[in-house]
């Protein structure tokens, strides 16, 4: 029976890149086993043999012509920026103190 | 209220084509009723809407005016306004899809089928309400406050596309757009009384439509009849270029079918009713009115044979485990750095970007959202992939090819949209699972692809709320949902003296409340 530690829960909020509080870990895990708990119900169900859908349609290697379209201006693009600067987003720093 | 209001779009296309109303007219007549039911989230009214806006609603219906004295119509439905369901982008308008990360963020662009809306000259007169990022079967995960249900004000409308339904049946709108992942525009569908339609997978272009699993949304008609879906369908949809998975075919002509099916006569038609769906633990009023309108399509010339489809009993599971991995993935663009809000962690000074993104998407994401992102997390991480999500894959193609082996036998397959009417708001919130079993029924059409319509079926009698039914086609057939859903609706509607909307309670009018996203003029 899967069930997922608050640790683990901590561990997987890291990997989404989610602040988890103390309190929120606490009420998510417990709650997070109960749904795997029922999703777990799908293991061996499908046998070794049958092929795997990742997509309802049957598509392949959707082409286009490779001719310059209009875009988005800069302007528009960086119209949702919670900050911006000559032309860029301006975003925090990315390298940390270790490195 | 105003009797115009309570016209379908069908019917408004006709009055407007004889003089007899204008766009303007129709489009303030829409603004003030929502004026006087929708109210604020703490207004106690419908709260359908997140946003509206007249100025813009009011300046297209003028120029829809205009075009039509000039006689250069842009489409059957110039002029009749429409609901958007907030996970569309819509340039100009905020886009928000419920969430707080997305607070007051308006799109450089539009969807596609919301270009086709303006192409189409349809007055856009705001956008709806939803479940955050589309999670949800109520309307109650909305960052912004629920949505009540039209029907009984302490009930939810439905989710994750509650806005759109509620707008719809409590006559704010004469239509709206919805999107259905795993049942978000067939379920408020059923408990509010109205008609939703989810087209076959890639009938209807995704561009500009906030991913929350690509491989199971799609966007589809919310209105109060089946020809107004069957409109609005060939309207918005169609190959887009834009959208690498929409459909190169042409769509069958689905308001024929329409036309042709309210005739009542289904002579011929073999329906099937999905064994696995239905039954004990459904409730009661719920088969009942199923059951009857079963009988209405034996009456009327169709044989009902029972199908079984054995993998059903784990579409649920397959769903709840493919749709967190994909959503999963797809929110992980909402970091702050492009668009959105951001958060500055807390007591650190010099935050890193990796900081401000945790940070944000705490603050930014609620709980429904942030459980299926580390779900999602869970069942793609190594060790777990195959045996969660590479599982569930399998069980897809097992759905799939239940769904293909049913229509061998069938034309179509049939069954209750919900197990339950409408239930009351925060009753099943403290419990996700016994929310997910809301959505028993509709998932298995978006795990196949496969379209599904949701019809009203009447009302339950305990509680005197409103039963869907549910027609499901072969992919590429959606056809068949209109021509199967519009007799039915025909001969219920004979049997009923009326529309079902007909019987809906008056909503008291509420005091307008202006809220930061600026809603009510």
């Amino acid at each position: 029976m899967p069930e997922i530690s608050r640790d683990e829960v901590a561990h997987l909020a890291d990997l989404a890149r989610i602040d988890l509080s103390d309190a929120e870990l606490d009420h998510l895990a417990p709650q997070l086993t109960v749904i795997l708990e029922s999703v777990a119900s799908i293991r061996g169900v499908a046998g070794d043999d049958v092929p795997p859908t990742s997509h309802p349609l049957p598509l392949t290697n959707v082409f286009r012509e490779d001719v310059v379209v209009p875009s988005l201006t800069a302007e528009e693009a960086l119209s949702g920026a919670p900050a911006a600067e000559d032309q860029r987003f301006m975003v925090p720093r990315i390298l940390g103190d270790e490195q | 209220m105003n009797n115009i209001l309570r016209k379908s779009a069908a019917e408004l296309a006709d009055l407007l084509a004889a003089g007899e109303t204008t766009s303007v007219a129709l489009t303030q007549a829409c603004l003030d009723r929502i004026r006087a039911v929708d109210g604020g989230a703490d207004g106690g009214g419908i709260h359908a809407f997140l946003h509206v806006d007249a100025e813009g609603a009011l300046a297209q219906a003028q120029a829809s005016d205009e075009r039509r004295a000039k006689g250069e119509l842009l489409s059957a439905l110039d002029g009749v306004p429409i609901a958007v369901k907030d996970v569309l982008a819509t340039t100009g308008l905020p886009t928000t899809c419920g969430s707080k990360i997305l607070e007051g963020w308006i799109p450089p662009y539009d969807a596609t089928v919301v270009t086709r809306l303006k192409e189409a000259g349809l007055p856009i007169l705001g956008k709806t309400n939803m479940d955050e990022f589309a999670m949800g079967s109520s309307t109650e995960h909305s960052a912004y406050g629920p949505t009540r249900n039209p029907w009984d004000l302490d009930r939810i409308p439905g989710g994750s596309g509650g806005g759109s339904a509620a707008a719809v049946a409590a006559f704010e709108a004469p239509l709206a757009l919805g999107t259905d992942t795993g049942g978000s525009i067939r379920q408020p569908g059923a408990v509010t009384g109205t008609v939703g339609v989810k087209p076959t997978y890639g009938g209807v272009s995704r561009y500009g439509l906030v991913a929350m699993a690509n491989s199971l949304d799609q966007v589809g008609p919310v209105t109060r009849t089946v020809l107004d879906s069957a409109l609005l369908h060939e309207l918005v949809g169609g190959h887009d270029p834009k959208d690498s998975t929409s459909i190169a075919e042409p769509m069958p002509a689905l308001v024929e079918a329409a036309r042709q099916g309210a005739t009542g006569d289904m002579t011929g038609v073999r329906v099937g009713v999905i064994k696995e769906l239905g039954g004990e633990g459904w409730q009661p009023g719920v088969m009942a009115r199923f059951r009857e309108s079963l009988d209405l399509l034996v009456q009327a010339g169709a044989e009902v044979v029972e199908v079984s489809c054995p993998s059903f009993v784990h579409a649920l599971a397959t769903y709840y485990l493919i749709m967190p991995c994909e959503a999963s993935s797809n929110l992980a663009r909402f970091d702050a750095m492009r668009y959105g809000i951001r958060v500055q962690p807390e007591g650190v000074a010099a935050p890193s970007a990796e900081e401000v993104m945790r940070a944000t998407r705490d603050a930014g994401f609620g709980d429904e959202v942030k459980r299926r992102i580390i779900i999602g997390t869970y069942a793609l991480s190594s060790g777990y992939y195959d045996a969660y999500y590479g599982q569930a894959q399998k069980v897809r193609t097992l759905i799939k090819r239940d769904f293909d082996a049913a229509f061998e036998q069938v034309d179509v397959l049939v069954s209750p949209t919900s197990p339950t009417t409408a239930f009351k708001l925060g009753e099943k919130l403290d419990e996700p699972l016994k929310m997910y079993l809301n959505d028993l029924a509709t998932i298995p059409a978006n795990l196949a692809g496969v379209p599904g319509i949701s019809l009203p079926a009447g009302l339950a009698e305990e509680d005197g709320l409103p039963v869907g039914f549910q027609v499901l086609a072969p992919a590429m057939g959606d056809d068949r949902l209109y021509r199967v859903g519009a007799a039915l609706e025909a001969l219920l509607a004979k049997a009923w003296g009326g529309p079902l909307l007909e019987k809906a309670p008056e909503i008291p009018v509420v005091e307008p409340v202006e809220t930061t996203n600026g809603v009510t003029a």
